[in-house]
């Protein structure tokens, strides 16, 4: 009888927990889906009497004082694709030579990539814009593209060499005394089993480059190229945005990754736990 | 021969291959930050570059700035909450998870999903939540849920209030980053065998002295590990502020990694930005680099 009840205490608090961490998903959701006549600040809890698709659209397209956020979605989805693939593979090549093809040194410069990985971009960023200036590729979706890829390469790095190191070293050696080279073993060893670390090192990638926007902010200042987070926080810093809309522009933004949560949580997971280290 | 000239070769290419990662690391990385320190010694504090040697004097500008000092008070009160916040939420949880819950899954699944989430969507949301409201027109937000909730006593101005300011910051990024911390120790927890807890219950301790004796000991890598997270999140901290108020009444929700981008992109003042960049790099060194020792180290054991 005790064990029960502490039981059915225990589950209370678990509930009560999970309505403080829903209550802003809540306030997202139900708030995009109100009309312009039922926004008010002060009756907030309230659920929508009916439907809206008005803030979303109104969000994404509407042209007056801001930037619809459907030029930035695509800005973004440009940015994020090539950078994701691009800082993913150099990390799979850098992860599987720090792992199987060692040389004198290699080490040190795995160490010192590391590092890259927790600075302030602040300590970088007054030379990136100059750097950037001078190769003409400041205010660039590609200047963009560049710095998430660089940028990205001591995570990649550190979580495919993790990942490749519980690949057995026999099975390398077995492969090199049969002759395979540095490509073949690649190729025909480490690429079929990294599937597994490239769903979890692209799921990274991806969302910390979506959700950036310390570099979008300080490389992108054109709305036309900016990236949806930096046009997102424009919107909403807009005295003439109604609050559905800003709310509702939220929504859209969160959507992809949430998306990518929910359906492949389990490799979000690890990336977490594997880079442990990355905030 | 054949053999010895195709592992030179494979070598060789292996070298070359992290070449290129290896050049951006040195040139993006260490040639940059070589570069803004030397920045912060300079005289740039117009648009156009100025490379002239100064010497200390951007410093003493810095620190003579009240709102600069101000920045760094309000970074040690958010570290503090926000670190400790998300370390207790964090492990409590944890704890609760790991009693054979029914839908854990479903629990976790909702503890975790705000780190899906930009700062900037959450701090566009928590905006919103922590409307206070006005006087005339009466509460807003948690506000309006703590009234309804009888417990008026709790509202607060929260960020619109001078007194509160950046602690309203750290309510939103202790829920977004708590869920993390969750995460860590739950994997620990279910790293400690059974038998260790079974064995303290036979000698008579109690759950809480198991936890207290037993089990914290035990995950203190993980503690250790996630102070670090933390930490140095804490000290990088910008996006939220951006989004979530700004510098706030009297500078009171304003940060150094915010008044760093403001000084240098706003005001021109590079050779003074650089110099707040350097003071951030510097703090985020003395956490991490004894950290990287630690775990190179405790990787080079096994």
């Amino acid at each position: 009888m005790k064990i029960r009840l502490f039981r059915s205490f225990l589950y209370i608090i678990l509930v009560i927990f999970a309505i403080y961490y829903l209550l802003p998903l809540y306030v997202l959701v139900t708030t995009s889906f109100k009309s312009f006549e039922e926004v008010n600040v002060y009756a907030m809890w309230s659920p929508p009497k009916k439907l809206s698709f008005e803030a979303f659209r109104r969000a994404l397209f509407s042209k007056w004082g801001y930037q619809g956020l459907a030029n930035n979605f695509k800005n973004s989805i440009i940015m994020v694709i090539p950078a994701t693939i691009f800082s993913s593979f150099l990390g799979s090549i850098n992860g599987y030579i720090f792992t199987h093809w060692t040389f004198p040194g290699a080490n040190i410069i795995f160490i010192l990539m590391l590092f890259g990985m927790f600075i302030p971009y602040q300590s970088i960023l007054i030379p990136l814009v100059q750097v950037l200036r001078f190769l003409g590729l400041f205010g660039t979706i590609s200047g963009l593209v560049i710095t998430h890829v660089i940028y990205g390469i001591p995570i990649t790095t550190l979580i495919f060499r993790n990942y490749y190191s519980t690949i057995p070293k026999e099975l390398m050696e077995a492969a090199k005394i049969d002759g395979a080279s540095f490509v073949g073993v690649y190729r025909r060893i480490i690429l079929p089993l990294s599937l597994p670390g490239f769903a979890v090192v692209l799921i990274w990638q991806f969302t910390s480059i979506w959700n950036d926007f310390l570099f979008g902010a300080t490389i992108a200042l054109d709305p036309a190229i900016q990236p949806v987070t930096v046009a997102l926080n424009n919107l909403a810093g807009s005295y003439f945005v109604e609050w559905n809309v800003q709310i509702a522009g939220a929504l859209l933004v969160a959507m992809p990754t949430l998306a990518v949560y929910l359906v492949l949580g389990k490799y979000f997971m690890r990336g977490l736990l594997a880079g442990a280290l990355k905030g | 021969m054949v053999m010895w000239f195709k592992r030179k070769h494979d070598q060789i290419l292996s070298i070359l291959l992290v070449f290129p990662s290896a050049l951006a690391i040195l040139v993006f990385v260490y040639g940059f930050i070589v570069l803004t320190t030397y920045v912060s010694f300079s005289n740039w504090n117009k648009l156009v570059p100025d490379y002239s040697f100064i010497g200390a004097a951007n410093y003493l500008r810095v620190f003579q700035n009240p709102r600069f000092l101000i920045t760094l008070r309000n970074l040690g009160v958010f570290t503090g909450l926000f670190v400790g916040g998300s370390l207790i939420l964090g492990f409590l949880l944890a704890v609760l998870l790991d009693r054979r819950i029914k839908a854990e899954g479903l629990f976790r699944t909702i503890y975790l999903y705000p780190l899906a989430l930009s700062f900037i969507v959450t701090g566009v949301v928590w905006r919103w939540l922590l409307n206070p409201g006005s006087p005339q027109m009466g509460s807003a937000g948690i506000n309006l849920l703590l009234e309804k909730m009888g417990l008026g006593f709790l509202k607060t101005g929260w960020y619109t209030d001078p007194r509160i300011g950046i602690i309203a910051v750290a309510v939103a990024a202790v829920w977004q980053m708590s869920g993390y911390v969750m995460a860590m120790y739950l994997a620990g927890l279910r790293g400690i065998p059974e038998e260790l807890r079974e064995a303290a219950r036979v000698d008579g301790a109690s759950e809480f002295q198991i936890y207290r004796f037993v089990v914290l000991p035990l995950l203190r890598p993980i503690t250790f590990g996630a102070l670090i997270v933390l930490g140095h999140i804490s000290l990088k901290i910008y996006d939220l502020v951006v989004a979530m108020t700004g510098p706030g009444p009297g500078y009171s929700c304003d940060v150094p990694a915010y008044f760093m981008w403001e000084l240098t992109f706003r005001a021109n003042r590079f050779g003074q930005g650089a110099v707040i960049a350097c003071i951030l790099l510097i703090g985020v060194s003395l956490l991490i680099l004894p950290y990287l020792r630690y775990s190179l180290r405790r990787e080079a054991k096994i």
